[in-house]
């Protein structure tokens, strides 16, 4: 039942490469399988109150709404909408019940859309360096392995910088994602200064001619002003070697992060300016619709979202299936 | 973690508390602020649904409409509610069973299974004098393994090693074989995070839990989580006999809804809160005190224990002997007074416990700063012996040298030593005064005492 790849000595210190999930082999794809089960969940219950009345009612407005809220797309943005709405049914704009929810749709896409801005890796840089930042456990070694396979399958060569010294065996796990994808890893010990590895992994990346470099770095909560400060030491060091350093800044969140996310943004944006974002475990129930707060807000743009284990499962970003799966129209 | 939440409840509160009669349209504006208050706060909305309905029916009963202050009455309700639906008093694991005693931990990726497998290996080890034994069974994540026997190293516990090559369910099965051998009280089992639908994993850890039949089985939840938390942890409840929660990263400043997602759907106790990213980052979650603190009663008795816990009582007897004798309160003292703030936690965790705080405005707050008192030791630090005993003698050239020494500005030293003498007066008064004279100082510079319920 389990395929194991490339399994090595057993002995302690060596890199071992880890057993795959069942729903990696399965072969399901899991954003397809995400959209469909929204359509069948939500699409069904809002269909059957759309189609069983033929005028607008508070009972389908209060659906809609809570269908907004326990997306996360938070009490402000919801409530925004719904006033649209319900000024748009006072003038007469929405007559019918099935014009409802193609206008919540709108709304929608309006918010987010201008985020839809695809990481583009310029090659006027060598390396063009990626920062990866974000809290504790929202993913960033994961991404930056999905990261590094993306941009190798495209022909780039990619070096990663183990940035997080701070969490046991962080180096180890992001060492294995690298042997797996053929990458270098340039990592010290576990304790060792961030910068200072980022700053030589940058310098090592230049002297190979590397076309793309990943820097991790340790989890941390955008409330510790210790760790902030850290943090844009890191960023300060990378400016030193390559002045346009750091090209890319990318804030990992976990899609199923409440409101705080857009303190989360709003930190880490202070502190070290993100210029992209990646939302990660979209694959579950979580919806992710406090992207729409940070998109108002913040105006980031959103680079990927994750719907899976695998490196593959790491897609750009399309702001009408992202949509679609939060509001499912068809 | 709950300030945001209990500022806005707060708030709302504020309005009723001197009302003398309560309409049934009051009553309604109050309960749709108490909602959105908590829908802000990433409480789950069937959860806010229940717990606004709950309120409701009890508002516009006999209890509040006859009661003489109906506004109080009403405080009381959502009070109770809140406590109701954290659960009453803190429950901590059950070991009683035979060891050793397997405790299974459980949640999604990234919520902190591995980090809070080892802090509770070290509470066992330190608070209940246990010998545990931890293993981890995620053959998934590169390097989980790793990341748990480092950590076992270093909270000083046994590490029964497992290999990616395994299957989670025999790992377990050997690691209970070990730990009997080697006499240990509990085994803490750490899992690989999982996707509520993901049906083969939930399957997997269904057939863990049959393959070493914990005693405990706890649920781990950032306390992040937004709506989302209503799916997660319902789902886990059914596949797993949960036992327990453990709400990780609540240093952060998430509003805490999520707590009360979790322990309303699940109907199990919340256990302990992680509150940091040391090992020993871990406390016991006393639910009732959570109630009073989202209300802005402040949590008292945890600031007592705090202080039980972190303050030098040798130290702080020496010191109030010598300020009885009429000696003089001097920079040393200060120094350790300071210190002794920095391990409860800092102001700002002080602060956070004191009744009324959520009432403060928040310019008030923000002066509430930690990094003033580390810089305040720092500045100590420089001085000499003779300098922190007579601090009279700092003058122009000294503060200089001070200032270059702890890398701080010659302003600072002047804060500092302004600070100092604003806290040697007080001490003076104190030592005249007593405590009682202290406490009445401190309840007119705050204008006002709280309340708490009759």
């Amino acid at each position: 039942m389990f395929r194991i790849f490339r399994k090595k000595d057993k002995s302690s210190g060596e890199l071992q490469d880890v057993q795959l999930r069942p729903v990696e082999q399965s072969g399901v794809d899991p954003l397809e399988k995400r959209l469909e089960d929204s359509r069948n969940t939500i699409g069904k219950r809002l269909k059957t109150l759309v189609g069983g009345h033929s005028d607008i009612n508070e009972d389908l407005l209060d659906e809609l709404e809570t269908t907004l809220l326990t997306a996360d797309v938070g009490v402000k943005a919801s409530l925004a909408i719904m006033d649209n709405l319900r000024t748009a049914i006072d003038n007469g704009v929405i007559r019918d019940p099935q014009a409802l929810l193609p206008a919540v749709q709108a709304e929608l896409y309006e918010l987010i859309e201008p985020c839809e801005q695809f990481l583009a890796v310029e090659p006027g840089h060598k390396p063009y360096v990626i920062l990866m930042v974000g809290i504790n456990g929202a993913g960033k070694t994961t991404t930056i392995g999905k990261l590094a396979q993306r941009f190798r399958e495209e022909g780039l060569s990619v070096m990663l910088a183990a940035g997080d010294t701070f969490r046991a065996a962080a180096v180890e796990q992001l060492k294995s994602w690298g042997a797996r994808n053929d990458v270098p890893v340039i990592a010290q010990g576990t304790g060792a200064d961030s910068a200072a590895v980022i700053f030589d992994a940058i310098e090592s990346a230049k002297a190979r001619g590397t076309d793309v470099l990943i820097a991790d770095t340790a989890g941390r909560l955008h409330t510790q002003s210790n760790l902030m400060d850290e943090l844009k030491k890191i960023h300060r060091v990378m400016g030193r070697v390559d002045e346009s350093a750091p090209h890319e800044v990318m804030l990992v969140v976990d899609a199923g992060t409440g409101t705080n996310a857009l303190n989360q943004a709003r930190h880490f944006n202070e502190a070290v300016n993100i210029t992209g974002i990646t939302i990660t475990k979209l694959d579950g129930t979580a919806r992710g619709g406090m992207l729409f707060a940070i998109a108002s807000e913040l105006g980031i743009p959103i680079r990927f979202i994750g719907v899976g284990e695998a490196a593959k499962d790491l897609r750009p970003f399309d702001a009408g299936t992202f949509i679609n799966a939060i509001l499912p129209l068809d | 973690m709950f300030e945001s939440l209990s500022q806005r409840l707060t708030q709302t509160m504020q309005k009723l508390r001197g009302k003398g009669r309560l309409t049934e349209d009051s009553i309604r504006e109050t309960l749709r602020e108490v909602r959105i208050a908590l829908l802000e706060a990433d409480v789950a909305l069937p959860v806010v649904q229940s717990f606004i309905s709950q309120v409701r029916e009890r508002a516009l009963g006999q209890e509040v409409i006859s009661s003489l202050q109906p506004g109080q009455a009403l405080v009381k309700i959502v009070h109770d509610e809140l406590v109701q639906i954290m659960g009453e008093e803190n429950k901590v694991l059950d070991l009683k069973a035979n060891p050793p005693v397997v405790v299974l931990l459980a949640g999604l990726q990234g919520s902190g299974k591995t980090t809070t497998t080892a802090k509770l290996a070290k509470h066992l080890k330190e608070q209940a004098k246990q010998k545990v034994m931890v293993v981890s069974c995620d053959v998934y994540r590169p390097a989980a393994i790793d990341q748990l026997k480092t950590l076992a190293e270093q909270v000083d516990v046994l590490f029964h090693p497992s290999s990616v090559a395994d299957q989670p369910v025999t790992i377990a099965k050997q690691a209970l074989d070990a730990a009997r051998r080697q006499f240990a009280d509990v085994l803490l089992v750490d899992t690989a995070g999982r996707l509520h639908i993901d049906a083969d994993m939930m399957d997997e850890i269904r057939q863990l839990h049959t393959a070493v039949s914990p005693h405990e089985t706890l649920f781990v939840v950032d306390s992040m989580t937004g709506q989302d938390a209503a799916n997660t942890a319902q789902a886990f409840n059914e596949a797993l006999p949960l036992t327990g929660v453990i709400l990780t990263k609540t240093d952060g400043d998430a509003r805490g809804g999520a707590a009360l997602s979790v322990r309303q759907i699940t109907g199990k106790p919340i256990k302990f809160v992680g509150t940091g990213e040391k090992t020993e980052a871990l406390q016991p979650f006393h639910p009732e005190r959570v109630a009073s603190r989202i209300l802005g009663m402040g949590d008292v008795l945890s600031l007592v224990e705090d202080v039980q816990k972190h303050v030098d009582k040798s130290k702080a007897e020496k010191l109030a002997r010598k300020i009885k004798k009429g000696r003089g309160f001097d920079l040393e003292d200060f120094r350790s007074q300071l210190e002794q703030m920095q391990n409860m936690g800092g102001l700002s965790s002080l602060a956070d416990k004191m009744p009324g705080m959520g009432e403060l405005p928040e310019h008030v707050k923000n002066r509430v700063n930690d990094r003033q008192t580390v810089s305040m030791i720092a500045i100590i630090n420089s001085m000499t012996p003779q300098e922190r005993r007579f601090p009279d003698v700092i003058r122009g050239s000294r503060k200089k040298r001070i200032a270059a020494g702890s890398g701080t500005q010659i302003q600072d030293i002047n804060r500092m030593l302004k600070q100092f003498s604003q806290m040697q007066r007080m001490m003076k008064k104190f030592g005249k005064g007593g405590m009682k004279g202290m406490m009445r100082k401190m309840a007119s510079l705050k204008g006002q005492m709280p309340g708490g319920f009759s």
